[in-house]
């Protein structure tokens, strides 16, 4: 098996790029170890910000199949329910299938788009049946049609945790309230503001000490947190729920790129380790692309201009676009990608980005 | 052990002196002379879609598009469209002088089963506490709305600026 371009991961950065890429001719297989293509997209049932360009104003679902319906168009061939467990140096990624089969394909160029995986934290009880993360509650709710719980704790109010409460709130739950170590609401403050309207309270400088219950959730221990975070001893109280949901950041999925041996470095504004590239995306292994939440925390509309640009960028290389279309491309997506990253909340992205191509420029001519 | 925390913050909420200074508040002048929309939004997300779907051209962001949504107060007319196509569910219009005691404001909803004309729900403020009988006149869904459906409820006069959200039981 072999192709022009592999991509491992069918969110919305792997799949724009694949549809760039396909639609200038270039040989595209997509891999993901999930069993329906879409990513996130599917578990974001609220209204995208931005502008045209970005979809702003459709709702995330809505995107996923939208770019579905393009892949199909486009004649990708999406290899699902198959897990990537390497990438060798004569890119050869290799794969485990559903039914246990091993494969592998030699890919001229691999982009590797497996997204983020979500962070916890660790307190009293947090094994118990109950405690979970965000993104398994969204799952249950959007694809599985299940309600994960009747009375919910959200720890954590960035963007996910408001965002989540809102959803279980229209999905029948009650919210009992949702708790923020930091002094401050982190996420929009619009979105705070519709759970406010519901009637969902906030308790910042607050975090949860222990998860109690009898084999499963069925209350939590909470307490007030320090500026340095910790538990403030003698503060403690209990509340009443039955599902506890863990909002508390992400983290880029990197474990490919480490394999690799890709350089990376430690961004604070983009969530954590990430992997160092150029304006093309592609990382400091030639041929390898990367796009979308492995280069830093951000949002779908980022991901999905992330994978049109190394899309491009690899049509580009394979010579299936001349190079002043390519350019004119390209400078189109990255005019698009720095406008999402602007304001009191893209700024850090935004300097994040320039610190990456910067590292790796330095890496490059030391 | 208690079912509900206690509220600690109000990031989440505007308060109305607030709104008032944003560009996004048409003035007490023009919600004298007819519904218009009041637009809740205060944060430098880069974001526009009001800008594009307004059909009378009354809301601009422009450039950079972090820029808070700014109303022309004599280019709106209070149609609605733009209430559904915000992401952050911020935008109402009000209607103070509906009748001679009430305001009519116009919300948009996302919860299921939507209410239906002539319930009387509770009207409640930024913060979900119910302030008074919200009398609903009029609901709107359809494909276009894109599941954001628009309840409008008629409110005592006094409280066309507080009352942004309705809470029923089924």
């Amino acid at each position: 098996m072999n192709a022009d371009l592999a991509v491992i991961g069918a969110g919305p950065a792997g799949l724009c790029a694949a549809i760039e890429a396909a639609r200038r001719g270039v040989k595209v297989l997509v891999i993901d170890e999930n069993d329906r293509p879409g990513g996130q997209l599917f578990l974001q049932t609220h209204k995208f910000f931005g502008s045209r360009h970005h979809m702003a104003g459709v709702r995330g679902f809505h995107i996923g199949n939208d770019l579905l319906e393009e892949a199909k168009h486009e004649g990708i061939e999406i290899l699902l329910n198959t897990t990537v467990w390497g990438v060798f140096p004569d890119n050869r990624v290799a794969f485990t299938r559903e039914d246990d089969k091993q494969g592998s394909v030699i890919a001229k160029n691999i982009l590797i788009a497996t997204g983020a995986l979500e962070k916890g934290i660790f307190f009293k009880g947090w094994t118990k049946p109950g405690v979970m993360g965000a993104g398994a509650a969204q799952k249950m709710m959007h694809v599985h049609r299940v309600l994960p719980g009747g009375k919910v704790l959200v720890v954590g109010s960035g963007n996910v945790g408001l965002i989540v409460s809102y959803q279980l709130a229209q999905a029948g739950a009650v919210v009992s309230g949702v708790i923020e170590a930091l002094p401050e609401v982190s996420g929009y403050q619009v979105h705070a503001g519709k759970i406010r309207r519901m009637s969902i309270p906030i308790m910042t400088s607050h975090t949860i000490v222990e998860a109690l219950g009898n084999g499963q959730v069925e209350g939590a221990v909470l307490a007030r947190a320090g500026a340095d975070f910790r538990i403030v001893e003698g503060t403690e109280f209990e509340v009443s729920c039955d599902l506890i949901i863990l909002a508390v950041g992400l983290r880029p999925f990197d474990e490919l790129l480490r394999a690799l041996g890709v350089e990376m470095a430690y961004i604070s504004g983009l969530g954590g380790f990430v992997p160092l590239h150029d304006e093309n995306l592609e990382t400091s292994k030639r041929g390898v692309y990367v796009a979308g939440d492995i280069t830093g925390i951000e949002e779908a509309n980022t991901a999905m201009d992330e994978g049109r640009l190394a899309g491009v960028a690899v049509a580009e290389k394979l010579g299936r676009l001349d190079l002043s279309k390519a350019e004119e491309l390209k400078s189109d997506i990255r005019r698009r990608l720095a406008n999402l990253r602007i304001g009191s909340y893209g700024r850090q992205r935004a300097e994040g980005k320039q610190e990456v191509l910067a590292a790796l420029r330095e890496r490059k001519g030391a | 052990m208690p079912d509900k925390l206690p509220n600690t913050s109000d990031d989440g909420i505007l308060s109305l002196e607030r709104i008032k200074t944003i560009p996004g508040y048409p003035g007490d002048e023009r919600i004298e002379k007819g519904p218009v929309v009041v637009i809740e939004c205060d944060e430098d997300i880069p974001c526009n879609p009001c800008e594009d779907i307004c059909p009378k051209k009354a809301i601009t962001v422009g450039e950079p598009i972090t820029n808070l949504p700014r109303i022309d107060p004599a280019k709106c007319d209070g149609c609605i469209v733009c209430i559904s196509i915000c992401p952050g569910l911020c935008m109402f219009v009000v209607h103070k002088n509906y009748s001679k005691t009430e305001s009519l404001i116009h919300i948009p909803y996302e919860m299921h089963p939507l209410p239906k004309k002539g319930m009387v729900v509770n009207g409640c403020d930024r913060s979900g506490e119910r302030v008074c009988d919200a009398r609903v006149e009029k609901v709107i869904e359809s494909k276009k709305l894109n599941k954001t459906s628009i309840v409008a409820v008629a409110v005592p006069k006094a409280y066309f600026e507080t009352v942004r959200a309705i809470r029923f039981e089924e």
